[in-house]
């Protein structure tokens, strides 16, 4: 079937598979790679990423249901190569390690901020309850994320 | 001043935040435009005969390239014969009685055992077709678990006459015990986990005009291309192997596995080029897994809190083959006693085998399970002679006037302040203010009680320090630097801290170097990244490579300045050389190396120390535990993890916290699971309790730093440590919350159910 979205402000029309799903438009179809793929039960968020700007797991969501929709991914967080503050506060606080969870992390906090914009550490651990990091503990990943608030990131 | 020891943060991070890595799925070459797609095709039966295989249904759905079985190897030498002596401690032998095929030949012994793999156009169609290969199995009984691999009443190798690999006797001398006031036994369980990386395993391979490119997901490139290229009969030149980006390792991506193994030689088969990336269903059976081990302790000493005997009779759960010969268990006797003088210390062993996931490394690799145990008997004996925990460990640390320190088990830990670390972490824990309130709690009968646990460890780090590992640097004449190193970064930070290594013996800021890893063409000879080895083993190697490369620029500038070697000085302030006492006759790293007939200076070097390093800390744990739900919040976690000077705290802290929160996994949460018939049943993210954010505190962690002599950085390992110490001290404090109502001891993972089931019986037995 024919979809038509737009990913990172740039239109994309595609026929694909009914079941196509959306992480892999965006990776095969898109060829936009930062957005991974950690499990097949919605569980781990490497995926996630932004659908008129709340975040999604793409993994659960159809191609076809993004259609018509905008689609943000972490490529497209930056303005001019001025990174987001979220992306300077992983940055700065060693929010990231072996990066494969980073770009869904930091989709998940970008929505998570502009739901919240001074949430609690407790409010944030809770709120990163479906993005799993096997690297850092999450404690840096937290603190980013309140760094992130602190400078007025959403 | 100096970079080192400040505060530096990533160099990789920027691309890895705005254009994500490059993982090998990711991987955009024109080699691998045209590549199809591999799928698996893997058992879903614990043990079974393979009585036939009919793939003829998925060769007729569309975008079927090929089905290839065990059966299409013809092209692969024999394994080697059964030499007759059995797995030694290196990795286990290809061959022989217990050899683990590529593709199950007439036999599978776990789920998840690779049968067959299906190569096509697409990943969807790949999926259809393996449904449709149908394999016909006759079920044999499964044996699931220690205890039942060691009874031997099925055997998962038939010609071996018996499922155990290896036995090591523990020592049957009870005199030292029976001279001992209290003595405490106790059976422990170090349950098997799951690695778990987030990215998991994947491959991808093209074979053309006789040589073949591997990319793969791995810790080491070098042994990669050593395995793969004995296993397929090349040699090693006609190979080059890329590791790219890696999303985690945790042990479980050391080399290369057999599912990897085989993508390269089905690329090769067919011709094709070829991409597998593996599902988290896969992963979570496919994927080598930790830990597994049945443990009984027998722990003596006196009332006065000395410990004087010690005993640990392991039974390793191998899995179905034994991937890392006896390793494990071998680690867990040698550090069985930690970092207690205790005049007595027994150790002994078996492996066997089961028709489980295959066990190998995993974050501390047979220290964790060493640490636990001991660190739960002095728990228990502390719990038996009535004696505050931490006393009793006090009264037993090996005294620091005693290093190095030659252990009963034959470890030379080489420096350490043991008692130090416990003074420091109790004090930032307020241990005396955090009893006080558990005593408030437990007089009030608080529902929520309040358990502190602590742990004291000592682990081994570059076990494997003879060999080494290899750098390579060269200054070009632009005055920007390269370092080829044979380490294998997976979310480390080695390209910050080896640019730090770089500037501040040679005055090129870490912006002008670039660091390269993971390509068997760049760099033949590496060892790679496992066992907390890096810094001490390849950033010594670096550091070795700048010192050379320096020495011959110092040369170089020398002839250049018409002066003596000896009056040519670096400013590494500046990065520039000059005639001492004469700032005027500067030269630039770019002018010393334009000068050379190549245009470059160049150091190649490797870096061996003579044995491995022993790093220690101790940790302080504070639980709640709600005694009506059995559910256990984790309050705070204190540490002092000391693996000498740091190069980078921000490195270093961000290793500590991702080790505390893998051992509060195995504590708390995480175990892998079978049924009777040794189906998982653990195999998705929706099952397994993998760790997340709102299971963990903030961390705080304390200071230490004690060198060691064994390579010039003084550095130890710190990739493990944390896991090794915190898992005891979590379910230490676990236990402590409770142990007012009697309890001893709780397995892990403590679940609610189990600390519920703990709290229940306890008050059962205190009623009757």
């Amino acid at each position: 079937m024919k979809v038509d979205l737009t990913v990172n402000g740039k239109e994309i029309t595609a026929d694909v598979e009914d079941r196509m799903l959306l992480v892999h438009l965006i990776r095969d179809v898109a060829d936009l790679t930062a957005t991974n793929i950690g499990c097949d039960t919605t569980s781990c968020g490497a995926c996630t990423v932004l659908l008129d700007g709340e975040s999604v797991k793409s993994c659960t969501v159809l191609a076809a249901q993004a259609a018509g929709h905008e689609i943000t991914t972490v490529e497209g967080l930056a303005v001019d190569g001025v990174m987001h503050p979220v992306q300077r506060a992983f940055h700065e606080q060693h929010g990231l390690q072996c990066g494969f969870c980073t770009p869904g992390m930091v989709m998940a906090i970008v929505s998570l901020l502009r739901e919240n914009p001074h949430p609690t550490e407790e409010q944030v651990r809770t709120g990163l309850e479906g993005n799993l990091c096997r690297c850092t503990g999450y404690h840096n990943i937290v603190r980013a994320a309140l760094a992130a608030a602190e400078e007025g990131a959403a | 001043m100096s970079i080192m020891g400040t505060r530096v943060i990533r160099t990789e991070d920027p691309r890895l935040l705005t254009a994500g890595g490059v993982y090998v799925d990711d991987v955009r070459t024109p080699e691998l435009s045209a590549a199809a797609r591999l799928t698996f095709v893997r058992s879903p039966v614990a043990h079974a005969r393979i009585a036939g295989i009919d793939a003829s249904e998925a060769l007729s759905e569309p975008g079927v390239i090929a089905v290839l079985t065990a059966g299409d190897m013809d092209d692969l030498a024999p394994p080697p014969p059964d030499s007759g002596e059995g797995p030694s401690e290196a990795p286990a032998p290809i061959g022989g009685v217990w050899q683990e095929p590529l593709l199950a030949v007439d036999t599978v012994r776990y789920v998840g055992e690779p049968v067959a793999v299906v190569i096509t156009d697409s990943r969807y169609q790949g999926e259809d077709a393996a449904d449709l290969v149908s394999v016909d199995y006759d079920p044999l009984p499964a044996v699931i678990g220690p205890a039942a691999a060691v009874a031997d009443e099925t055997l998962l190798f038939p010609a071996a006459g018996t499922n155990v690999m290896a036995t090591h006797p523990v020592p049957a001398d009870d005199a030292p015990f029976d001279a001992c006031e209290v003595v405490v036994e106790q059976d422990i369980v170090n349950q098997r986990v799951a690695c778990m990386p987030m990215e998991g395993r994947a491959t991808a391979a093209s074979f053309t005009d006789g040589k073949l490119t591997v990319w793969h997901s791995s810790q080491n490139a070098q042994l990669c291309r050593f395995i793969v290229a004995g296993v397929l009969g090349m040699d090693p030149g006609q190979i080059r192997v890329i590791v790219p980006d890696v999303g985690g390792g945790f042990g479980a991506k050391v080399g290369i596995d057999r599912d990897a193994i085989v993508v390269a030689w089905a690329a090769r088969k067919t011709g094709r080029a070829l991409r597998w990336a593996e599902t988290r269903s896969e992963n979570l059976v496919g994927m080598t897994q930790g830990r597994a081990q049945l443990q009984r302790i027998k722990i003596g000493g006196n009332r006065d809190g000395r410990i004087l005997a010690y005993r640990i009779d392991v039974i390793q759960d191998a899995g179905a083959y034994g991937r890392i010969g006896l390793l494990l268990p071998f680690l867990t006797c040698l550090m069985a006693p930690g970092v207690y003088d205790i005049p007595e210390v027994q150790t002994g062993f078996r492996q066997a085998v089961s028709n489980a996931t295959p066990i190998s490394a995993y974050r501390g690799a047979g220290r964790p399970e060493a640490t636990a145990a001991i660190e739960r008997a002095v728990d228990l004996f502390a719990a038996e002679i009535g004696m505050d925990p931490a006393e009793v460990r006090r009264r037993n640390l090996v005294a620091p006037d005693k290093f190095p320190f030659q252990t009963k088990t034959g470890a030379l830990y080489d420096s350490g302040r043991y008692e130090e670390a416990l003074d420091k972490v109790l004090a930032a824990a307020g241990y005396d203010k955090l009893r006080e309130a558990q005593q408030r709690r437990r007089a009030s009968g608080d529902v929520r009680q309040l358990g502190i646990g602590v742990s004291a460890y000592v682990e081994i780090t570059a076990a494997d320090a003879g060999a080494g590992e290899t750098a390579k640097i060269e200054v070009k004449d632009d005055g920007t630097a390269v370092v080829y190193t044979g380490s294998s970064a997976h979310g480390q930070g080695h390209h910050t801290a080896w640019a730090m290594l770089v500037q501040d013996e040679l005055g090129i800021p870490m912006d002008q170097v670039t660091v390269i890893h993971g390509d068997t063409d760049l760099i033949p000879v590496g060892v790679g990244t496992y066992g907390s080895r890096s810094l001490q083993l390849g950033g010594s190697a670096v550091h070795k490579a700048a010192l050379e490369v320096k020495d011959e620029a110092r040369h170089q500038a020398a002839a250049m300045l018409e002066a003596a070697d000896a009056d040519v000085v670096l400013d590494t302030a500046t990065g520039l050389w000059q005639v001492r006492g004469d700032p005027d006759t500067a030269l630039s790293w770019a002018q010393v190396a334009g000068h050379t007939s190549g245009g470059s200076l160049i150091a190649d070097v490797s870096f061996a120390a003579d044995r491995p390093t022993f790093p220690f800390g101790a940790h302080v744990s504070v639980v709640e535990v709600d005694t009506e739900t059995g559910q256990v919040t984790m309050l705070r976690h204190v540490t002092v993890d000391d693996a000498g000077p740091v190069l980078n705290p921000v490195l270093a802290e961000g290793q500590r916290h991702g080790g505390i929160a893998q051992g509060a996994a195995q504590a708390l949460f995480e175990e892998v699971l079978y049924d009777a018939d040794g189906n998982p049943l653990t195999s998705t993210l929706a099952d397994y309790a993998a760790i997340s954010a709102p299971d963990l505190p903030s961390f705080e962690l304390a200071a230490s730093e004690t060198p060691t002599d064994l390579n010039p950085l003084g550095a130890k390992g710190i990739g493990e440590a944390g896991t090794i110490g915190s898992t005891p001290a979590i379910q230490n404090a676990v236990i402590d919350a409770v142990s007012h109502l009697g309890i001893r001891h709780i397995d892990m993972p403590a679940t609610p159910q189990r600390v519920w089931t703990a709290i229940n019986e306890a008050r059962k037995a205190g009623n009757q």
